[in-house]
C-alpha cells in the first residue's frame, strides 16, 4: 500500500485541475459568497445522510431483528401473550422470606422497569452505611440462625436497579431459609440452585449467576 | 476478581490487537479511494449521496473552507437535534406521548451529540421519543463520530502532502466514513447485540404483571411493572462504534435491555477501542511507514494498562467499611467478589473495571456500572483516563489527532535537548504548529479546571452534589472532567439536569470540540505547505521504543501537572479518608 501522495490522489480525481479551480475560487471571491457555497451543500448532505443513519439504518435492523430474533427483540418475555409475568432479563422485587431475593434496588418503586438506576453512593457516605446495615439486618431478621456471612451482592445495590441475577454464593445463602419456608428438603433446593446456575459464557466471559425470575418461578411450580 | 476475570481481559486485548490490523487497512483503503471489498454495493450508494446533496467530490478544500465545511454541517447536526427534541411531542414515533424536553436539557444534549461528548442529562426512557432518538441522537452518532475521522484523515494528508494549500474535501471524508465503515459495523455489531436481548422495536413500553406484589412510593402494593421497549439496539452498536457513549435508556449499558449478557458486554467493550485503536494502523499505512502507527498504538497502551491495572486492583479490594460489617466480598469461582455496589452481577467487578477504563480511554463515556459508587481510586482512573486530554485511544479520528498533536510536541522537546530543529514524518515543525499545538493541549484542561471553580464557586454548582467530603467534589469534577475532554461519562450522581449545569457543561463540550479541530486543521494546512525533508544523523526516530516511552511520558506529564492538586482535593483525600475511618 503506498502512502497517500503529495499531489492529494486520496480523494481527487485529477488533481492538477482541483489544485487549480480551488486557487481561483480562494482568490475570486469574498469569505461570504464561500461560506454561502458551502452552506447548500452541508445542509443537503446533512439531510441525506440523517436519512441514511436515521432512518434506513435503523429500520433494516429493525427488519432483520424482528425476521430473525423475534421474541430477543421485543423485550425476552415470558408467560402467554395475553398474561406477561415478566422479562426474563429483567429482575423482579422479591421481599416475601418463601422466595429467593434478588440484589437490593436503587429504584422507585424497587424494580421500576421505566426508571433504572444506581444508588450512586460513594463508598465514604455514611448513608450506604445505614443501608447496607439495614439489608443485613432484614436478612437476619427472616433468617435468624443463619450465622454464614452475607455475600456482598445481597446487600448492595445494582447498577441499574433491574439486576435480574444473583451470584450461586448469594443463592446458596439463602438456600436453608427457602428449604424452611417451604418445608422442601435442603437437598432439592440445592439442586434447583445449581440447575439455574449460568456459568461464564464460553467459560470466562462474565461471572457464574442465578437468574432469580427463573429461580422463583420453578420454586413455585414444584408443588 | 476472579479467574474468569483474568482470562475475560487478556481475551480482550488479544482480539482487539488482531482485529488492529484487518480493520486498519481497510479503513486505509477507503480513504484512499482504492477497492476495499464492499465497493461494489456502496460505490453507487456513494455517488448518488453526492449527485443529491450537490457536492462535487473531486474538489478540494482548503484547511479554511475544510474547517467551515465542519462547522456548518455540526451546525446543522445541533440544530437538527436541538428542533427534533423540542418538538417531539407533535412528531410521530412517540408511542410513551412524551412531551417537549426543556429547552436548556434540549440545548445541552444537542451539543452533548454534535460534539461526540454525549454526556447524558436526559434519561432516554422518560425523555426521549423513538424519533428523538432516532433522527436526533442515532444520527449524531455517526455523524459526530465521522467528522472526528475526518478530521483525522485530513491532518494525515497535512503530513503526506508537499507543497500543496489543500488538505482533502470534507463532504467525501465524512461521508466515506460513515458509508463505509461506522454503518457496516454498526449493521453487524446491532444484530448481534439483538440475538444477545437488546430490544429493536417500535411499540409502547409493555406492562408485565410481576410474581408479587411490591410497595410504590406512597406505600401502596403494585403487581405491574413495565418493559421498555424501541429502537434501542441500532442506536447502542453506532454509541460504541462511534466513541459516542449516549446511551437509549437512562442507565446506559448497565440496562439489561441495552446490554442483557456477558457475550453482549464483550462485544461492546470490544466496539469501544476497536475503531480508535484499529485507526493507529490506518495511520501507519497512510503514512507509508505502519511502525510509526504501532508506535503509537504502543504509546496507548503503556498508560492503559497500568491505570487499567490499578483500577482492578481497587475494585477487587472493595470497600474496607462492609469487610468490618462481616460482608463476604471476597472472590471465588462463585461470586465475583470486590466493590458490587453499582454493579451488575452478570459482569462483576472485572467487566466492569475493564469498561470503565476502556470508555474514558476513548472518549465514549458509556458505563456499565455506576462510577460515582467506585472505590476512590477505582474512580480517579475513569476521571484521569479523560483528564489525560482522551487521547490514550480517544475519539474516533479525535483522539488519534489528539495523540498526533502530543506527537508534535515530543519531537519538539527532543529537538530541545539535542538543539535540532524538530520534524515528524519529514515534516519541520516551526513556530506555527507549536503555537497551534499548545493550544490544542491547553484549551480542555482550562475548560475543566475554570469550569469546576465556577461549578464550586456558586450555590447552583454546589447544591448538585449528593455525596459529602471529598467525594461531592470528585462529582463536580468528574462532570467538568467528562464535558471538557468530550467524554460523556459521569458520576452519576450529580444533580446535572438543571439549568446551570445544562448550560455550563454545553459551553465546555462545544469549546473542547469545535475550537480544538480549528487549530488541528491549521497545523494540517500549516503542513501540508512543506515539502518533505530528507532524513538525517539529527532525525529523530519517531517509530522506536524510545519515542513510545517518550509520547507517553509527555502525555501523563502534561496531564499529571494538571490535574494532580484537583485529584488530591478529591479522590485522593476520599482515598485517605476511607483508609483511616475504616480502621478498628
Amino acid at each position: 500500500m503506498e502512502p497517500i501522495q503529495s499531489t492529494g490522489r486520496g480523494s481527487s480525481g485529477n488533481p492538477v485541475a482541483n489544485l487549480d479551480g480551488s486557487r481561483e475560487q480562494a482568490g475570486g471571491t469574498t469569505i461570504l459568497t464561500e461560506l454561502q457555497q458551502t452552506v447548500m451543500p452541508a445542509l443537503l448532505l446533512f439531510l441525506v445522510l440523517t436519512f441514511v443513519t436515521g432512518v434506513v439504518y435503523p429500520l433494516a435492523v429493525t427488519v432483520v431483528a424482528q425476521l430473525a430474533f423475534s421474541s430477543a427483540a421485543n423485550g425476552s418475555l415470558i408467560g402467554d401473550p395475553q398474561h406477561h409475568i415478566g422479562s426474563e432479563l429483567v429482575g423482579q422485587s422479591f421481599t416475601e422470606p418463601r422466595y429467593f431475593w434478588g440484589r437490593p434496588s436503587a429504584t422507585t418503586p424497587a424494580y421500576n422497569g421505566l426508571g433504572g438506576s444506581g444508588s450512586n453512593l460513594a463508598t465514604t457516605n455514611p448513608a450506604l452505611m445505614d443501608a447496607v446495615k439495614d439489608r443485613i439486618a432484614r436478612l437476619h431478621a427472616v433468617d435468624p440462625d443463619n450465622a454464614a456471612k452475607i455475600p456482598v451482592d445481597l446487600v448492595t445495590t445494582s447498577a441499574s436497579g433491574l439486576d435480574p441475577q444473583i451470584s450461586p454464593t448469594a443463592a446458596q445463602y439463602q438456600a436453608g431459609r427457602i428449604a424452611r419456608e417451604r418445608g422442601l428438603p435442603l437437598e432439592q433446593v440445592t439442586k434447583l440452585i445449581a440447575q439455574h446456575t449460568q456459568m461464564p459464557t464460553f467459560g470466562f466471559l462474565g461471572q457464574p449467576r442465578v437468574d432469580v425470575l427463573r429461580l422463583n418461578l420453578s420454586l413455585d411450580a414444584l408443588k | 476478581m476472579n479467574t474468569y476475570a483474568a482470562i475475560e481481559i487478556a481475551v480482550f486485548f488479544v482480539i482487539l490487537l488482531a482485529l488492529v490490523k484487518p480493520l486498519g487497512l481497510y479503513m486505509a483503503r477507503v480513504y484512499q479511494g482504492t477497492p476495499c471489498g464492499l465497493n461494489q454495493v456502496l460505490l453507487p450508494v456513494e455517488r448518488l449521496i453526492y449527485r443529491l446533496s450537490g457536492v462535487r467530490p473531486d474538489s478540494e478544500m482548503t484547511w479554511q473552507r475544510y474547517a467551515v465545511a465542519m462547522l456548518l454541517f455540526n451546525l446543522f447536526g445541533l440544530l437538527a437535534v436541538y428542533g427534533i427534541q423540542r418538538a417531539q411531542g407533535l412528531l410521530p414515533l412517540n408511542p410513551q406521548h412524551l412531551g417537549a424536553v426543556s429547552p436548556d436539557l434540549a440545548l445541552n444534549t444537542a451539543v452533548s451529540f454534535a460534539s461526540n461528548t454525549n454526556w447524558q442529562a436526559y434519561s432516554g426512557e422518560s425523555t426521549l421519543s423513538y424519533l428523538s432518538q432516532m433522527l436526533g441522537l442515532t444520527v449524531q452518532n455517526f455523524l459526530s463520530a465521522a467528522t472526528g475521522m475526518a478530521v483525522l484523515v485530513a491532518f494525515i494528508r497535512g503530513l503526506t502532502r508537499q507543497k500543496v494549500a489543500e488538505i482533502g474535501n470534507f463532504w467525501v471524508d465524512v461521508t466515506r466514513s460513515t458509508l463505509y465503515i461506522l454503518l457496516p459495523l454498526s449493521f453487524v455489531l446491532a444484530i448481534a447485540l439483538v440475538s444477545q436481548g437488546v430490544v429493536q422495536s417500535f411499540g409502547p413500553a409493555i406492562d408485565v404483571t410481576t410474581v408479587t406484589a411490591s410497595t410504590d412510593a406512597e406505600g401502596k402494593p403494585i403487581q405491574t411493572q413495565q418493559i421498555p421497549q424501541g429502537p434501542a439496539a441500532s442506536q447502542i452498536a453506532i454509541k460504541q462504534l462511534g466513541t459516542n457513549g449516549g446511551g437509549f435508556f437512562g442507565v446506559n449499558s448497565a440496562h439489561p435491555l441495552e446490554n442483557p449478557t456477558p457475550l453482549s458486554n464483550f462485544l461492546q467493550v470490544l466496539a469501544i477501542l476497536l475503531v480508535p485503536a484499529a485507526l493507529c494502523y490506518t495511520f501507519g499505512d497512510l503514512v507509508g511507514d505502519t511502525r510509526q502507527g504501532w508506535t503509537l498504538l504502543a504509546s496507548m497502551l503503556l498508560v492503559f494498562v497500568p491505570l487499567l491495572a490499578l483500577g482492578l486492583w481497587a475494585e477487587s479490594v472493595g470497600n474496607p467499611r462492609l469487610a468490618d460489617l462481616g460482608v463476604d466480598a471476597n472472590a471465588s469461582l462463585l461470586q465475583s467478589g470486590g466493590n458490587l455496589e453499582g454493579k451488575e452481577v452478570r459482569f462483576g467487578v472485572g467487566a466492569s473495571v475493564l469498561w470503565s477504563a476502556a470508555t474514558t480511554a476513548a472518549s465514549n463515556g458509556s458505563v456499565n456500572a455506576m462510577h460515582d459508587s467506585f472505590t476512590p481510586l477505582g474512580g480517579l482512573v475513569p476521571m484521569l483516563l479523560m483528564q489525560l486530554g482522551e487521547v490514550i485511544f480517544g475519539g474516533v479520528g479525535s483522539g488519534l489527532y489528539g495523540l498526533l498533536i502530543f506527537a508534535i510536541v515530543a519531537v519538539f522537546i527532543a529537538g530541545l535537548m539535542v538543539g535540532r530543529t524538530p520534524e515528524y514524518l519529514g515534516k519541520k515543525i516551526e513556530a506555527f504548529e507549536m503555537k497551534m499545538a499548545a493550544l490544542v493541549i491547553l484549551i480542555p484542561p482550562t475548560i475543566v479546571l475554570a469550569g469546576t471553580a465556577l461549578a464550586v464557586s456558586f450555590d447552583a454548582g454546589r447544591a448538585a452534589v449528593t455525596n459529602p467530603g471529598p467525594h461531592g467534589f470528585s462529582q463536580i469534577l468528574y462532570a467538568l472532567s467528562s464535558a471538557g475532554n468530550n467524554n460523556g461519562s459521569a458520576f452519576a450522581g450529580l444533580g446535572v439536569n438543571n439549568v446551570f449545569y445544562n448550560s455550563l457543561l454545553a459551553i465546555a463540550m462545544f469549546g473542547s470540540r469545535f475550537w480544538l479541530i480549528i487549530p488541528v486543521l491549521a497545523i494540517a494546512g500549516s503542513l501540508a505547505r512543506k515539502k518533505q525533508v530528507p532524513i538525517s544523523a539529527g532525525t529523530l526516530p519517531t517509530h522506536t521504543p524510545l519515542f513510545v516511552v517518550l509520547l507517553a511520558g509527555i502525555v501523563v506529564l502534561v496531564g499529571a501537572l494538571t490535574f494532580v492538586p484537583a485529584l488530591a482535593l478529591g479522590p485522593i483525600a476520599e482515598h485517605m479518608q476511607l483508609l483511616s475511618n475504616s480502621a478498628p
